[in-house]
């Protein structure tokens, strides 16, 4: 049950991430990207983590999309202008076909088991997903966290000295 | 209600880090009250920040201290590296405000990025947990990318701001793949668990830690230039504005290599068979690459993207070697990388005008002459890049090759040499131009700054006393390393 | 979750199945009448008499309404993208629907010998994704007007879009402080918490600013610029007509139901409540709220745009953002039990 599940959601990821690169209209692009992370969700759900699908709607589907949605409505970029040229496509789909083989080969000889952490299903049932990744913010990854608001601020101070009419 | 246990943090390892963000953000305050005109202030609070960084950074020295729960280190390889960075921020700082104020753009916010991205490289150079280094990579390349682009004005900034952006973007998720399969495979993050777990036979053969291995190599690669990996740099070079070229032709290269350089000596120790073989091609391919291209070139900046390739490939070489004297060469040569390639990029910019950059070699038809006193500098500089005694390149060159013939690569040595004697033709070019070219302009609008001069004697000498004299630095050198 | 397949009581479904069956009738129900209720009562604030002919008292109004908005022409403007035009009415509706899923409506009940709570789904981050769903409702605004390539429709719907996801920022912060005090997610959590005393006489600024911020995220006057009817025809559904046109409206007054209901929720105590029953005091709630936003759009004039970001960002989101600071200064100060 639970494998037909991530069978289907996981098709349906793989489908749409291809449909955002072959639809000629953006605004379809750009759907097929919030669905790809909409599947992508749903298999947070299904690994025990719900507070990580909820982010991953707000910020990738919620947000980040929304913005992009909203430039391309501005700029009015109604389809793609330009064709593709096949060469271009007869060598994006022998590199991806390539990359393909090599992640197989190397997945399929290594051990995916691998080292597991502390955290399992029964720490998840106790203490709850969303207690577990604040507790970890704030003791393991403290610095990393911490770092990430420099690397926000720098990031605004880039876009709005980039982007401000005036200077 | 449980309470979180917070572990020991030791905030004193962080601190030159915390010292660089409060004044990196202290400028942005500052900039908002601070006229256009009067913004080269601003680079000058900068620097005394970056003062009181590298103050801060001397007294850890020899004692080193790790925390955040193993997530940042400071040790002496770390402070060796912080020290290269904020030597280089603060070269580049001091020819920054002439060169916006020449072309326009002379906003504030150049100061505080700079800076920013001093703290990234700063916290790559530290960095024990791959979410450290990754994080610190981050913020160092988002704040160049803005740096790239800064010239609004100039089409070629914007394109070289693109151009790295897309392709640092890239490359970043090449290095974060990698990561991702490394931590897959070992189930930590932190690089002496890695090592530790690598310990066991069961993980080392797990064919996807060196899937993990060859991108974060291959993340790197990108980010220190190294063929065939190069192809963003030329561009990116020569489009940004000069003095955020120099900044970033040796900050960015050098915490790269020390990020590199304590992932694979200290975390993949395991596989050195492995990743030598993978650098010694990586090694010849960029030296060479860098090397013949850098023959061709007529623009001066792109010549020096070339030659930085090609240095990239020297450091490669020490780093094949990965024994105590490469590694020690390494910084070495890193350090005095910083003081010549920054001294030439200063000269550089002082013979460009507004609008005009002047950065074909027949534009140096004759500078010798009317300026004497910078074509000696530009002359010292140059000669150190093409490893000419008593210059503290061929120092730097002596050692990273004697590493590696040390370690039984005498043919990765001789193909070194071998480039290294290519290169003098291209950088004995400029001063033909220079000397024995009939000068076509009188170069009048050429104009000292105090900084300048500040920043072109500090550049000479660290050219130039770690040449004659190397054996002070070459100590801090080798006690830096991290064997 | 995780393991073995675990086949759920068919009681269990079957429960599950009624329940959100009948929170579907409610609201659609109480949707329509709304509509009806904001007319007669929008009439009265404007001394005139609205609709009272379908019926008594006009009570059969809605009824007639669905009629004709079903048996109208269902028409896309031919320039139009058809695909994505019949699809964002129902982006529009649906997450608005599907975020009651979450609200306790009413107190636990003990049915067939078990404890039913009065709630769909009691999710472990349910206020997360209550989030999640009011930023996905903005791409049915978003779409509909860029489906219709007609330039009144992709003014509205580029105006929408700046709008809700401006406000969607205060929205998110202002509940902040409502879970630093109930220490959870979820929703039947914060209910409660709030059993000693309503978030509102804690977080009577949060209350403030989650009000102005669902008042825009309906884009309800005096934040209804996606639809200025003086300047934009009706904004960003210009071109729907029928049933599509339909479940927009209907899905703004769902909208309307289901923030009352969360607001109800997150600072009014949710169902609680003393002498009467739980589901009478949260529908009591929402409808006192349904009857606020009426009465606002009877008395406030529209905002111009500037002053709408201007409330937006530099007004509502430093407000919430101290806020959050100040409740964290008092927990830190008043200990591990506050409330």
């Amino acid at each position: 049950m639970e494998t037909l599940f991530f069978s289907i959601v996981a098709a349906i990821a793989i489908l749409m991430s291809i449909l955002v690169i072959r639809c000629k209209n953006p605004i379809n692009s750009a759907l097929s990207l919030i669905m790809t992370f909409f599947c992508l969700a749903t298999l947070y759900v299904m690994l025990e983590a719900p507070f990580m699908a909820a982010i991953q709607v707000i910020v990738y589907a919620g947000a980040i999309m929304v913005l992009i949605v909203f430039v391309i409505m501005l700029l009015n970029i109604r389809t793609e202008s330009g064709r593709r040229t096949q060469h271009a496509l007869f060598l994006g789909a022998a590199t991806g076909l390539f990359l393909l083989f090599q992640t197989w080969y190397f997945l399929s000889r290594s051990s995916l088991t691998g080292a597991k952490g502390a955290i399992d299903s029964a720490a998840i049932a106790k203490v709850g997903h969303t207690e577990l990744i604040g507790q970890s913010l704030f003791t393991e990854f403290l610095l990393p966290f911490e770092i990430t608001s420099i690397l926000l601020l720098a990031a605004i101070v880039g876009a709005v000295v980039l982007a401000k009419k005036k200077v | 209600m449980e309470t979180i246990a917070i572990p020991a943090i030791n905030m004193s390892v962080i601190a030159p880090e915390m010292i660089l963000s409060v004044v990196a953000m202290a400028l942005l305050l500052i900039n908002v009250f601070v006229k256009n005109e009067q913004k080269g202030y601003l680079g000058y609070l900068s620097i005394a920040g970056i003062l009181v960084t590298l103050y801060s950074l001397t007294i850890g020295w020899g004692a080193p201290q790790d925390g955040f729960s193993g997530s940042v280190v400071q040790d002496n390889f770390a402070i060796f590296f912080k020290g290269i960075f904020l030597v280089s921020a603060a070269m580049s700082i001091l020819i920054t405000d002439q060169y916006l104020q020449r072309e326009g753009c002379n906003q504030g916010e150049v100061y505080p990025l700079m800076l920013f991205a001093t703290v990234g490289m700063m916290l790559m150079a530290s960095g024990t947990d791959l979410m450290t280094i990754f994080l610190g990579l981050e913020v160092l390349s988002v704040s160049l990318y803005v740096l790239a682009g800064f010239n609004r004005g100039s089409i070629r900034s914007n394109e070289a701001g693109l151009k790295y952006f897309l392709l640092g973007a890239f490359s970043t998720g090449f290095l974060l793949y990698g990561m991702a399969l490394t931590y897959g495979a070992t189930g930590t993050t932190k690089v002496v668990k890695i090592a530790a777990a690598a310990q066991s036979g069961m993980v080392s053969s797990n064919l996807m830690l060196v899937a993990g291995m060859l991108l974060m190599a291959t993340g790197f690669a990108f980010k220190v230039a190294a063929a065939p990996f190069h192809m963003w740099t030329p561009d990116v070079y020569e489009g940004a504005p000069t003095p955020i070229t120099a900044f970033m032709s040796v900050g960015p290269k050098a915490a790269g290599f020390a990020a590199f350089l304590r992932v694979l000596l200290v975390a993949l120790p395991v596989f050195k068979a492995e990743w030598s073989s993978l650098l010694w091609v990586l090694a010849v391919l960029t030296m060479t690459v860098g090397n013949i291209t850098a023959l061709y070139q007529q623009n001066i900046k792109r010549m020096l993207a070339y030659s930085s390739i090609a240095h990239a490939g020297y450091i490669l070489v020490g780093f094949t070697a990965g024994n105590a004297v490469g590694t020690s060469g390494i910084l070495f040569y890193m350090l005095s990388y910083a003081f010549m390639n920054i001294g030439a990029f200063a000269v550089i910019i002082l013979v460009g005008k507004k609008g005009e950059e002047n950065n074909n070699l027949a534009d140096y038809a004759g500078f010798g002459y009317k300026h004497p006193a910078l074509g000696v500098a530009m002359c010292v500089f140059l000669f150190s890049l093409a490893g000419i005694p008593p210059a503290a390149g061929f120092v730097g060159k002596f050692y990273l090759f004697s590493g590696a013939i040390q370690a039984g690569y005498i043919w990765l040595a001789i193909i070194g040499v071998l480039n290294s004697a290519a290169s003098v033709y291209y950088y004995l070019r400029v001063m033909i131009y220079m000397y024995f070219k009939e000068p076509t302009e009188d170069f009048n609008w050429v104009r000292l700054s105090p900084a300048f001069i500040i920043c072109l004697i500090i550049a000479i000498a660290g050219v130039m006393i770690p040449g004659v004299v190397p054996g002070t630095i070459l100590e801090l050198a080798q006690k830096a390393i991290l064997m | 979750m995780a393991g073995a397949d675990v086949i759920p009581d068919p009681m269990e479904i079957t429960l599950v199945i009624a329940k959100i069956g009948l929170v579907l009738l409610v609201i659609l129900t109480l949707a329509a009448y709304l509509v009806f209720a904001e007319r007669r009562i929008l009439a009265w604030i404007q001394d005139r008499k609205g609709p009272n002919r379908v019926g008594p008292f006009g009570l059969l109004q809605p009824l007639a309404d669905l009629i004709k908005l079903l048996t109208k022409e269902d028409f896309c403007p031919p320039a139009g993208d058809r695909w994505l035009f019949f699809l964002a009415p129902a982006m529009a509706a649906i997450p608005a629907i599907m975020t009651f899923a979450i609200v306790p409506f009413g107190a636990p009940v003990r049915i067939f010998g078990r404890d039913l709570p009065m709630q769909v789904a009691d999710l472990h981050v349910g206020l997360l994704l209550f989030m999640a769903l009011s930023s996905i409702a903005v791409y049915g605004v978003a779409l509909g007007g860029w489906a219709s390539n007609s330039k009144y429709a992709l003014l509205g719907s580029l105006r929408g879009l700046a709008q809700l996801i401006s406000y969607e920022l205060s929205m998110g912060l202002s509940l902040v402080p409502t879970v630093m005090l109930a220490r959870s997610f979820r929703l039947s959590d914060i209910v409660a918490a709030q059993e000693g005393g309503w978030f509102i006489l804690y977080q009577p600024m949060a209350f403030a600013i989650f009000l102005v911020s669902i008042l825009a995220e309906c884009k309800r006057i005096p934040f209804d610029l996606p639809e200025a009817e003086g300047e934009l025809v009706a904004g960003f559904h210009t071109e729907y007509s029928g049933m599509r046109f339909g479940l927009f409206f209907v899905g703004e007054y769902i909208n309307i139901l289901v923030l009352g209901g969360l607001a109800a929720t997150f600072f009014l105590g949710g169902w609680q409540g003393p002498l009467l029953p739980g589901l009478l005091w949260f529908w009591g709630k929402v409808l006192a709220f349904a009857f606020l936003f009426i009465w606002i759009r009877g008395t406030l004039p529209r905002l111009r745009y500037d002053q709408l970001m201007h409330l937006g960002w530099k007004v509502l989101t430093p407000m919430a953002l101290v806020n959050i600071l100040a409740t964290a200064w008092w927990l830190y100060l008043a200990g591990s039990s506050p409330l």
